[in-house]
């Protein structure tokens, strides 16, 4: 909203200190993601800016954390680089190994939660569902109960049928934890849809599984990919459960970081915390792009 | 979608080659990490995977038996052999979590003496054998304090003779003990003051005089740490962690010997251990005369057997004479408190809830 | 060909009184309609199966058992059922007569040779501290113990003389207690049975429930102050410029919590960036940096950063269906700008403060790691100890009773949040 012409004094300098405030705001959020870039390059082992950095001398700045990613947990790291080096790099080194995980787990966590979320979401949205309002509470409650009553209820559980400190156990509870937000997602993109497609497919000759993969999954196709995105992000950055639930063997990348910040706070977890920052940002432009090509299959335009 | 299908194949294959590699017949050495896991994987866990052609998975845990009540109580246990305290180790053979170990089938002394005699009293355990004695003192950065330098316990509690923070581990052991020692209870009496309610009244009104001052670690990792970053002044500390720090990384870091607390940690087998008999063969390698005098190179602790004190020389970077270093040496011994496993495992839960509500009020 | 105005012309072709209509078989309209729904329900019933399962099984499942394990403890009972059968007659006044010392010898000897007396004397430490080595220690005597038992018990170790801990077995043998939930708000029976608190010095769970509501109260209400302005801001601007900033909000939402912690260790130490920027605007001197981390202010201050977003986006989702000629209309009518956006802007925005503010407090209640980290000694919520429980003391019946109450806190809140926003109204931006 720009300042009306008929603003007095007290109104114009309240317009300049919101903006202000608000600037501020927005900087507080900001700051502490981006701060982490910058200090991941200090070539000593502190965690904040070196004299030598604050004037931008090249040897206070170095790669050393990065390489201690890949370095650390080796048997044998000053080998050269050949296929031993490389196979003991795969296998032992503790930031691979849980780069590695993370992504097997979050990748099986989320190919679950899509397909039976929206399959749900399907059942859902449709009127003559069944107690839709407590069912869907039901499935939302994931995402509202405190995980470390969810770890703590699944570790009993699990470890009683034997899933605990095992890649299935990790990845079912993920799973879990992941479907609110394809439900969510799904169902939103389902209000919006228009049930005589279905119809109209029917009316030519289309069978069920014709019409869903031919019709309707195309238009959902955005919800579908935005829920399976935030069920990775969580399965990616979730660390109570693994707390819990997971051996040494399933470390993903944030348990790794916890024992790291317990234990021994060095650099390397900030290497590892602004390759994640740059994740998050391909990511985010990822949706933003979906959200736009949404937008132009609707017809509908930013103003 | 295609493309998400295949990722998720080929990120499938990788971690079940993955995960299939690690677990074919490898011994799970399970210690407290750090420079305490290094020394045994140069004294222990290398000569032995020399010897026998067997892989070690070395893993790293904070104490506590929670996790080898949990694998063992569902049945899944992966972890085979474990370093535990004194406390740990009787509580977990009680409950049935350990199996009991036969000292007969331990190595003898290179005299002949057998295992049984040559181990220090107290050392041999109904389920553990034990490989060193450490103990739980406290330390400074000398560059830091100029004038008079800290030496008694009382000192450590002393905010206005040495002003700064203090690190503490975040448990009611030792501190407690450390709180009557400097309030003049002799090191004999620790244990009967402390079984009565107005002595551990007394302990915590002795920490209440510091308590704005601390800063609490868990991690044996972490007080070399805080001095290095200068966030505390002193702190309690494993003195092994300190002496590493300061023979090996060159930190200016004194040790306290005065009211130090002494204990054993041993090694135990879980109940239900998926390589028993490796674990077996490996605990029997780690507890020899001259493993234990070896690992005494890499880190300030004392063996636990008698045989090994003449052969313990020197450490790693060969300048200094490891000797004093140890905790039993007996210039260290003048005022110390061996640890008493017996009062803690009755009284550590009902202690516990009450240093925590003490923390948190 | 028939059309349905046949059929229907058919139906009341005779008497002019409505048949009931059918279907082309022959079948009434009606059943036909009945058996149509049922149909539809079915399919999507069983569209809906699959998942209602998987999340039974994986999530609701696994946190029943736990509640179960709450009140139920059944360690005893299993350990030395003699003793428990011989308890349930002892009255609770004076000692135990002699068959239930002698119940109990027996017991011991089985429980020595089974190894599992020690999971009996952990259990009966939970409710009568210091227990735990008279039963060990008794237990290696026993296989010498002879008829009269009760003197033998005695003499072997005087707390079996004790009311109090015979008291605390006969609680303990009862598969189903009350005691951890007691426990959990730091209340006790007594020898006698009644409820009372426990000694000062160990009260601690009450304080803590309290703790984490007014924490969690404090920080949802610094999200609101500090998130309302920027919604309005981002509400406000054209849709280009608002969606370039809403990239200032949407990243440190989508950055994974660890990362964002660590930032703020990093940031907040006595020798991190904000002190070393303070001392260099000489703010403070270099001896006396302020101690913002490890504490309630590190809780407080990290805490409100990662939940911000989740207080801002709501409130953007409802202030982008606010149009403005409300504003305008009414500082024509001659409001001062204060006046219009309190009286008329505030209101409409009642639902996004009341999405955003319920999200923050149940999501604040709730939380582990952050508090954990940097939350030292006066900044921990009652979601640490659960996991002190679960992971130090072991003493997982009273994890499993502090999780249940606050599950049973959540499930009031949330239903509070259906019935004040509806949970099918949820939208993530």
């Amino acid at each position: 909203m720009s300042l009306p012409s008929y603003a007095g004094p007290l109104e114009r300098t309240w317009y300049y200190a919101f903006r202000i405030i608000c600037a501020a705001i927005l900087i507080f959020l900001i700051t502490p993601i981006l701060i982490v870039i910058p200090l991941s390059f200090n070539a000593e082992p502190y965690f904040t800016f070196t004299p030598g950095m604050l004037q931008f001398e090249p040897e206070a700045y170095s790669l050393r954390w990065y390489e201690d990613i890949l370095r650390n947990g080796m048997a044998d790291p000053d080998a050269p680089k050949g296929w031993a080096w490389f196979t003991d790099l795969w296998q032992n080194a503790q930031w691979i190994r849980a780069m590695r995980n993370s992504f097997f787990i979050g990748i099986s966590a989320t190919i679950i939660a899509t397909v039976l979320g929206t399959l749900a979401a399907l059942g859902l949205s449709r009127r003559e569902m069944p107690y839709r309002a407590l069912i869907t509470s039901l499935l939302i409650s994931p995402m509202i109960v405190p995980v470390i009553i969810t770890a703590t209820g699944m570790f009993f559980f699990y470890a009683s049928v034997g899933l605990a400190s095992t890649y299935i156990g990790v990845i079912l509870a993920h799973a879990a934890l992941g479907i609110p937000f394809v439900i969510i997602t799904v169902t939103a993109t389902l209000t919006g849809f228009d049930q005589s497609l279905i119809r109209a497919a029917n009316s030519l000759g289309a069978d069920q599984t014709t019409t869903f993969f031919k019709v309707i999954m195309p238009l959902i196709l955005p919800g579908m990919i935005s829920g399976a995105l935030f069920a990775f992000v969580t399965s990616f950055d979730e660390v109570v459960v693994v707390l819990f639930l997971a051996d040494i063997e399933q470390r993903t990348i944030p348990r790794q970081m916890w024992s790291g910040i317990r234990e021994q706070i060095s650099p390397t977890i900030l290497a590892v915390a602004t390759i994640l920052v740059l994740i998050s940002i391909g990511l985010l432009t990822t949706v933003e792009l979906l959200r736009r090509r949404s937008e132009r299959l609707r017809g509908m335009s930013p103003g | 979608m295609k493309t998400v299908l295949k990722s998720a194949l080929l990120a499938t294959a990788f971690g079940v080659a993955a995960a299939t590699a690690a677990s074919a017949g490898e011994l799970t050495v399970v210690s407290w990490g750090g420079a305490y896991t290094k020394s045994q994987v140069e004294a222990y866990q290398k000569p032995w995977m020399a010897k026998t052609g067997n892989t070690i998975r070395s893993e790293d845990y904070n104490g506590g038996i929670a996790e080898i009540k949990a694998q063992v109580e569902a049945g899944n246990v992966t972890w085979d052999i474990v370093d535990v305290e004194l406390s740990d180790a009787v509580r977990a053979c009680d409950e049935g979590l350990v199996i009991p170990i036969d000292p007969a089938i331990l190595e003898p002394a290179p005299d002949g003496t057998p295992a049984v005699d040559d181990f220090i009293p107290g050392t041999l355990s109904e389920c553990g054998v034990a490989t060193i004695v450490w103990s739980t003192i406290y330390a400074y950065d000398a560059d830091k304090i100029d004038g008079d330098t800290p030496a008694t316990i009382e000192d450590f509690f002393d905010l206005e003779k040495f002003p700064g923070k203090r690190g503490m581990r975040k448990t009611p052991k030792a501190n407690l003990e450390f709180a009557l020692l400097a309030d003049g209870v002799p090191a004999g009496d620790v244990y009967e003051i402390l079984a009565s309610p107005e002595g551990v009244e007394r302990a915590f009104k002795k920490l209440d005089t510091i308590k704005d001052s601390v800063v609490w670690w868990e991690a044996g990792a972490q007080p070399p740490q805080l001095l290095a970053d200068g966030e505390v002044v002193m702190t309690t500390a494993y003195n092994g962690r300190i002496f590493n720090a300061a023979a090996g990384e060159n930190k200016p870091f004194e040790i306290v010997w005065d009211g130090q607390i002494w204990d054993i940690d041993l090694w135990v087998i879980l109940e239900g251990a998926p390589n028993k008999e490796e674990a077996l063969d490996f605990l029997k390698f780690s507890t020899s005369t001259q493993a234990l005098a070896d690992q005494a190179t890499w880190i300030s602790y004392g063996p636990a057997r008698k045989s090994s004190a003449p052969l313990v020389g020197m450490y790693q970077d060969g300048k200094t004479d490891m000797g004093p270093q140890m905790p039993t040496a007996p210039e260290n011994m003048k005022n110390a408190v061996q640890n008493n496993f017996e009062f803690w495992a009755d009284h550590q839960d009902e202690l516990n809830e009450r240093f925590n509500a003490w923390l948190a009020g | 060909m028939a059309t349905i105005s046949d059929h229907i012309a058919a139906g009341t072709a005779d008497d002019g009184v409505g048949q009931p209509l059918t279907a082309a078989d022959g079948t009434p309209l009606k059943k036909k309609l009945a058996q149509a729904n049922r149909r539809a329900r079915l399919r999507a019933t069983l569209l809906v199966a699959p998942l209602l399962l998987f999340v039974l099984i994986t999530f609701v499942v696994p946190i029943g058992q736990m509640l179960v394990q709450s009140f139920y403890e059944p360690t005893f009972s299993q350990v030395l059922p003699r003793t428990t059968a011989a308890l349930q007659s002892w009255d609770g006044r004076d000692l135990p007569d002699e068959s239930v010392y002698a119940a109990f010898a027996e017991d011991l000897k089985d429980a020595r040779a089974n190894r599992t007396i020690g999971q009996v004397a952990t259990r009966v430490n939970y409710a009568h501290a210091g227990s735990r080595s008279a039963f060990t220690s008794t237990a290696r005597k026993a296989e010498r113990f002879e008829a009269p038992f009760k003197e033998a018990l005695i003499a072997a170790d005087e707390d079996w003389g004790d009311r109090e801990l015979w008291s605390a077995m006969k609680w303990a043998s009862q598969g189903y207690t009350s005691e951890f939930y007691l426990a959990a708000v730091d209340r006790t029976r007594d020898v006698d049975g009644n409820i009372v608190m426990v000694e000062e010095y160990r009260q601690i769970y009450v304080k803590i429930l309290l703790r984490t509501l007014y924490l969690a109260g404090l920080i949802t209400g610094l999200c609101l102050l500090l998130g309302y302005p920027v919604a309005y801001l981002l509400a406000s601007l054209p849709t280009r410029t608002s969606n370039l900033l809403m990239i200032l909000v949407l990243l440190p939402f989508w950055t994974s919590l660890l990362v964002r912690t660590t930032a703020w260790i990093a940031l907040l130490q006595s020798q991190g960036v904000v002190n070393d920027i303070l001392v260099a605007l000489r703010f403070i001197d270099d001896d006396s940096r302020l101690q913002m981390i490890y504490n309630q202010t590190g809780t407080i201050i990290a805490m409100t950063h990662i939940l911000l977003p989740f207080a801002i986006l709501p409130l953007f989702s409802v202030m982008k269906t606010i149009p403005p000629s409300y504003m305008r209309a009414a500082r024509s009518l001659g409001a001062t700008p204060w006046t219009a956006f309190w009286r008329v802007y505030v209101p409409q925005t009642v639902p996004g403060i009341a999405a955003g503010v319920l999200l923050v407090f149940i999501l604040a209640v709730g939380y582990y790691i952050t508090p954990a980290l940097v939350g030292g000694q006066d900044g921990q919520l009652i979601s640490n100890f659960i996991a002190l429980h679960m992971q130090k003391t072991l003493n997982w019946s009273m994890a499993a009773a502090l999780g249940g109450i606050l599950l049973a806190t959540i499930l009031v809140l949330y239903w509070l949040f259906n019935k004040m926003v509806g949970i099918d109204r949820l939208k993530l931006g």
